[in-house]
């Protein structure tokens, strides 16, 4: 079954729609990624799923729970990291963590215990004593997690968890990310196409409200780039060799490579490879292949593709 | 109920660690001890052996001190946006209002508390009425929740603390003045429903020692009000349009 349940889910602001009939499923122990540009209403949606607001249409079903009839049991199971990050920074860390414990209803004997693997996976052990308001924006964001993770939750829902870090803090990070993906459903979402590349087994793309991409990184960039592309440098008179290249039956495009001098990109026929016949085609006349690399589609390009 | 202490809990915290509550303790005990037995009609003066002179200043005391402390409470959760926090933890939105209220009440009745001693003392100088003493407090508390409630009603309006303060003064200033001034202008039945609305009389007849039950339903309703609509207000991003 299941873990997240999402059905035509549809919020308005006004007249404006921050997120548009969007439906899909999350499978218990999924890494989800959110993937958009600024205001594409990922942020709105995860509001939604930890029912901090109520969907203008549509429907949410968390661990076999509604939304609209059970948002305290829901609340329960998911740990959520808001995109701000608020804190009450009056208040010393291990009281805020505890009083985050108390209300999300963890045992009155395991209190401590969670306080303190949370302290150690977050890497908080040397400013454990100090108040929220005392910490730079990265230990502030390492409390905003231990919040989240602090009642053990099944559905761990993060906005930008990585935002504010430093390099060696996001792959710390990353690392415990993956790590809890084994066992729990995490949702979380980034502009930053490496990260959710790095930690997701699944991206969704949202643009405008809409859901316009769905799959695996690799799967995206399969879609998006479609027909094999390589490039090549052929020890041989350019206009000789593309004719020769034009000529293969694997081969629907040959073009001079208007960055590189003397390599050209050579673009397969749907589902084909050209690969072996081009070095056929080379042995046959006795060439030089100097080099052939395949051109992969970056992430970055399937994101401009679909969020234009 | 037990989420509602444990919001409850934290609040207090914060009012003791943020030297809030002191401060407000400390001037309220000053502002009352000052008119009660120094400065004015004093105890001394009336020559009797009663509170109500205390009861008196605590009136107007409470009614400027109570939107000071009651300011904060919601419009700070949204400003700082730890209400999304809050409301995204295992908490009905009911929860936090009632946590929020009971955490002024609790500051306030503490502040009370600290003048028993007022008590004591006039008791040693003659025969007190202890029903009438007794009145005086409850009528106190009766009349703070109602502020409270009113206070965090203002305070769910605005993520602004100092407008979150007036609209509370200006709400309170209805009950506490104005429709007592407006009965005394009108007569009939509009004079007496304004005589109904105004909390002087209600808090009169308490302080007296005299508790009816039309007067503590007049609290109490404005007090349920109150926290109704700061729940509407707290939920409003729930709203479909």
């Amino acid at each position: 079954m299941a873990s997240i349940v999402v059905e035509n889910l549809t919020k308005k602001y006004g007249d404006q729609k921050a997120v548009d009939d969007i439906s899909f499923e999350v499978k218990p122990g999924e890494v989800v990624g959110f993937l958009g540009p600024n205001g594409a209403g990922k942020s709105t949606t995860m509001r939604m799923i930890t029912c901090y607001m109520a969907p203008t249409h549509g429907s949410i079903q968390v661990e076999g729970m509604m939304s609209d009839k059970d948002p305290e049991e829901i609340k329960k199971k998911i740990g959520y990291l808001p995109e701000t990050n608020p804190l009450y920074s009056d208040m010393a860390i291990i009281d805020y963590l505890k009083f985050c414990a108390e209300i999300q209803g963890v045992e009155a004997g395991l209190v401590n215990s969670r306080i303190r693997d949370m302290v150690d996976k977050c890497g908080l052990s040397f400013e454990r004593h100090k108040k929220i308001n005392e910490l730079s924006k990265g230990y502030r964001q390492r409390v905003g997690l231990a919040q989240a993770m602090i009642h053990d939750p099944d559905v761990l829902i993060l906005d930008e968890p990585t935002s504010g870090l430093d390099p060696n803090q996001i792959v710390e990070i990353r690392k415990l990310i993956k790590e809890l993906g084994k066992e729990k459903t995490v949702i979380l979402s980034s502009h930053i196409l490496s990260e959710v590349e790095a930690t997701c087994d699944r991206i969704l793309i949202i643009n405008r409200g809409k859901i316009v991409a769905d799959g695996t990184s690799d799967t995206l960039r399969q879609q998006a780039q479609g027909q094999e592309l390589i490039s090549i440098k052929i020890d041989a008179e350019n206009d000789k060799a593309k004719k020769a290249l034009l000529g293969l039956a694997s081969v629907e495009k040959v073009n001079e490579d208007e960055n590189k001098p003397d390599f050209f990109l050579v673009q397969s026929k749907p589902d084909l490879s050209s690969r072996k016949d081009i070095f056929d085609l080379c042995v046959k006349n006795k060439w030089y292949l100097l080099e052939m690399t395949s051109i992969e589609t970056k992430l970055e390009d399937v994101f401009r593709e679909v969020t234009n | 109920m037990k989420k509602i202490w444990i919001i409850t809990k934290r609040e207090l915290s914060s009012y003791f660690d943020s030297l809030i509550a002191y401060v407000m303790i400390i001037l309220f005990l000053g502002m009352s001890g000052f008119f009660t037995w120094l400065f004015g009609n004093t105890v001394f003066l009336i020559n009797q052996a009663s509170l109500q002179v205390f009861f008196g200043i605590s009136y107007w005391t409470l009614f400027f001190f109570i939107p000071a402390i009651t300011m904060r409470s919601l419009a700070e959760e949204s400003r700082s946006g730890t209400i999304e926090l809050l409301s995204t933890k295992a908490v009905s939105d009911w929860d936090i209002v009632l946590g929020k209220f009971l955490s002024n009440l609790i500051l306030v009745a503490i502040a009370l508390a600290c003048t028993i001693p007022y008590y004591i003392t006039v008791s040693m100088l003659g025969n007190v009425d202890h029903g009438a003493t007794i009145g005086g407090y409850f009528g106190l508390l009766l009349m703070s929740s109602m502020y409270i409630s009113i206070g965090i009603f203002s305070s769910s309006m605005t993520n602004n603390q100092i407008v979150a303060f007036l609209m509370a003064l200006f709400i309170g200033i209805f009950f506490q003045i104005l429709f007592d001034v407006m009965a005394s202008n009108f007569t009939g039945t509009l004079g007496g429903i304004f005589d109904f609305l105004s909390a002087r009389s209600h808090f009169e007849s308490i302080s007296r020692g005299v508790v009816d039950s039309r007067d503590i339903l007049y609290y109490l309703t404005f007090i349920f009000g109150g926290l109704v609509l700061s729940e509407t207000m707290l939920s409003k991003r729930n709203w479909k349009h």
